[in-house]
């Protein structure tokens, strides 16, 4: 639903069973290359190799480092030319002020965008392991039809849909008494019914979970919804997890969905807030400012660095590879 | 006849799971796009009720400059970003698929960028960008451009810096090439290898024939991202300046949400599905031409 699909990177990945970008431990292992084919390439087109993704690293650091320092500096050390390196004075006090004055609303927006994406991602995940049993264990007429149908709704952008749904929320506030705009509702029910990407991936998943586990406790008497919740769902758990990691991902970047659900400032997201802190702001104060995105990229960046593992793992324990 | 039962009863078992799909599809997704149908031939100032107008929003978009000039301004977005960004993460993906010690940092490192949400990295940019302070005008003055670019306050630049910082987080991108790389069967390489062929070659014909559906699925992926591209525009350029940013969902966004013209803004969401329904449709044909799939 959101436009950048943190999801996309799994698609493949998993179908295939590998996660090389973050498979810290595997990766060294026999990667056929593409243009240094061979058993160990030359000490020189190694040298340069490393040069290359040095200075790649560099240009997807920077940023980071930037953002990081000028966070620290005061206001006129942020906005001096030409600019400092190392912050002087050393300023913790921009993040203290971000959190203690009330005009800023950062642990608000920062407790509502935790409340939505809870809400998301157990919804998500819930919702779409049921479905996804239903099109990976369930034969039944028509399966191919509507599994078919579920993943092309994935084409569908978000903006098509935006100003309907916009408008029958505003008709459900109206006619039932229970308010949709101004409210999160809008932004975390539809989660519940299932999302095509994760019930895609998830029964990518079942369906390598042999069948004679679910027969045999079918013939022990096991009802459907027993052998879904006993035997499915806990050998499923690592492919929950990316699919609750990326649903997290996911809210926690839309920025479009609050945008347009959202009235009053006080019940903004962190993307929503930020943004409305930065036209407040309006081009000062970048030092604030940036105390603030780094308030936003940090949850992130600390799931990547703890999931990491737990996708190997998942990944590795669970026999999707090869 | 028991058989019959049977399958009745698989079909309401697998039709009870799929329920939550079932009725979310019905209410999330094929009831907003019939009902903007409708409002689409509709005059909607949201605080009255819909007049049918028939295909009076339709007439009035073949009119609108500013319709014109944000879907202008979403495909030179494109031109910008899709070859380049193919290109570039192809590169990168080739990079990280090399063995040398250390890889798996170099992979972490540059698939990073890609999770930081699209707000935040839009601040961080704008102030890269900022044409005074800003780290890149600083660091070209170092190296002896005296007068380097205004980037986001200038027509002429502030494009090309989106599609600069859009660059920077496609890591996700890179990572799906690297998987369609480890893809690629060994043997191929070291034929090429036996019949002499040179690493240009080999690049051309077995690691790009060998990656072409993983170039096809990012192809759509990019399609489908950039028609509905909004956040970052919204956020660094309020489609400025002088609406040289001004995209497609953009004006759609403001001309429901900021005009209240329910009615043409739900035209335009339909315009919006029939374009990406058409790119798709066109990559898919192209697709046999150039996208190879191994047997497996």
């Amino acid at each position: 639903m959101p436009e950048k699909l943190p999801v996309n990177m799994v698609s493949k990945d998993l179908l295939e069973g590998n996660f090389p970008a973050t498979a810290g431990e595997s990766v060294d292992r026999a990667t056929p290359s593409g243009s240094a084919g061979g058993p160990t390439p030359p000490i020189g087109r190694r040298l340069m190799t490393h040069a290359l993704l040095i200075g790649a690293s560099l240009i997807a650091l920077v940023p980071f480092l930037w953002l990081l320092d000028t966070s620290f500096k005061t206001e006129s050390t942020a906005t001096q030319y030409p600019p400092s390196l190392i912050p002087d004075p050393f300023r913790w006090q921009n993040y203290v002020n971000l959190f203690s004055e009330r005009q800023y609303h950062m642990l608000l927006w920062a407790r509502n965008s935790l409340t939505i994406a809870v809400l998301v991602v157990l919804g998500t995940t819930i919702s779409s392991a049921f479905v996804a049993y239903g099109f990976a264990k369930i034969r039944f007429r028509g399966r191919g039809i509507l599994f078919a149908l579920m993943l092309s709704t994935m084409m569908i952008p978000f903006p098509v849909t935006m100003v309907s749904m916009f408008i029958i929320f505003k008709w459900l506030g109206d006619h039932t008494g229970v308010a949709w705009l101004g409210t999160f509702r809008p932004l975390w029910v539809p989660y519940w019914f299932g999302s095509a990407f994760s019930i895609f991936l998830l029964r990518q998943f079942f369906i390598t979970i042999p069948d004679e586990l679910s027969e045999a406790a079918r013939i022990d008497g096991c009802s459907e919804l027993g052998i879904f919740f006993r035997i499915i769902l806990p050998l499923a758990r690592p492919a929950l997890s990316v699919v609750a990691l990326f649903a997290f991902l996911a809210v926690w970047n839309d920025f479009l969905g609050p945008l347009v659900y959202l009235q009053h400032s006080h019940q903004f997201t962190l993307a929503l807030g930020l943004e409305a802190f930065q036209s407040q702001l309006g081009g000062s104060q970048w030092n604030l400012l940036m105390a603030a995105s780094v308030l936003v990229v940090l949850p992130v960046v600390i799931l990547f660095f703890i999931a990491q593992r737990t996708f190997i793992e998942g990944i590795a324990t669970t026999g999707i590879k090869g | 006849m028991i058989r019959w039962r049977n399958e009745i009863k698989q079909t309401a078992k697998g039709l009870a799971f799929l329920s939550p799909w079932l009725i979310g599809f019905a209410v999330f997704m094929a009831l907003p796009i019939g009902l903007s149908l409708y409002l689409s031939f509709c005059d909607y100032p949201l605080l009255q009720p819909p007049v049918f107008v028939g295909l009076r929003n339709y007439h009035a978009m073949l009119h609108d400059s500013v319709f014109w000039e944000s879907l202008r301004n979403t495909g030179y977005y494109a031109l910008l970003t899709l070859p380049a960004g193919m290109i570039i993460a192809i590169a990168a993906a080739l990079l990280l698929n090399s063995r040398v010690r250390g890889i798996s940092i170099y992979r972490a490192i540059i698939f990073l960028p890609s999770l930081v949400p699209l707000v935040a990295s839009s601040m961080v940019w704008l102030w890269l960008f900022n044409s005074r302070l800003g780290l890149i005008n600083t660091l070209l003055r170092y190296m002896g451009v005296a007068h380097p670019p205004g980037w986001l306050t200038t027509t002429r630049w502030a494009m090309p810096s989106l599609a600069i910082m859009s660059f920077w987080g496609l890591g996700n991108t890179v990572v799906i090439y690297l998987a369609g790389l480890q893809d690629v069967p060994k043997e191929l390489y070291e034929a090429a290898e036996i019949d002499g062929a040179s690493p240009a070659r080999q690049l051309w014909h077995v690691t790009l024939p060998g990656i072409s559906p993983v170039i096809f699925f990012n192809l759509i992926m990019a399609i489908i991202g950039v028609v509905q591209n909004f956040t970052v525009p919204y956020v660094m350029t309020q489609g400025g300046p002088d609406r040289a940013t001004y995209l497609f969902t953009m004006y759609l966004y403001d001309n429901a949400f900021s005009f209240l013209h329910m009615g043409y803004a739900s035209a335009m969401a339909w315009v919006e599905l029939l374009i990406v329904l058409i790119l798709t449709a066109i990559a898919f044909w192209s697709s046999r031409h150039w996208v190879h799939y191994q047997g497996k």
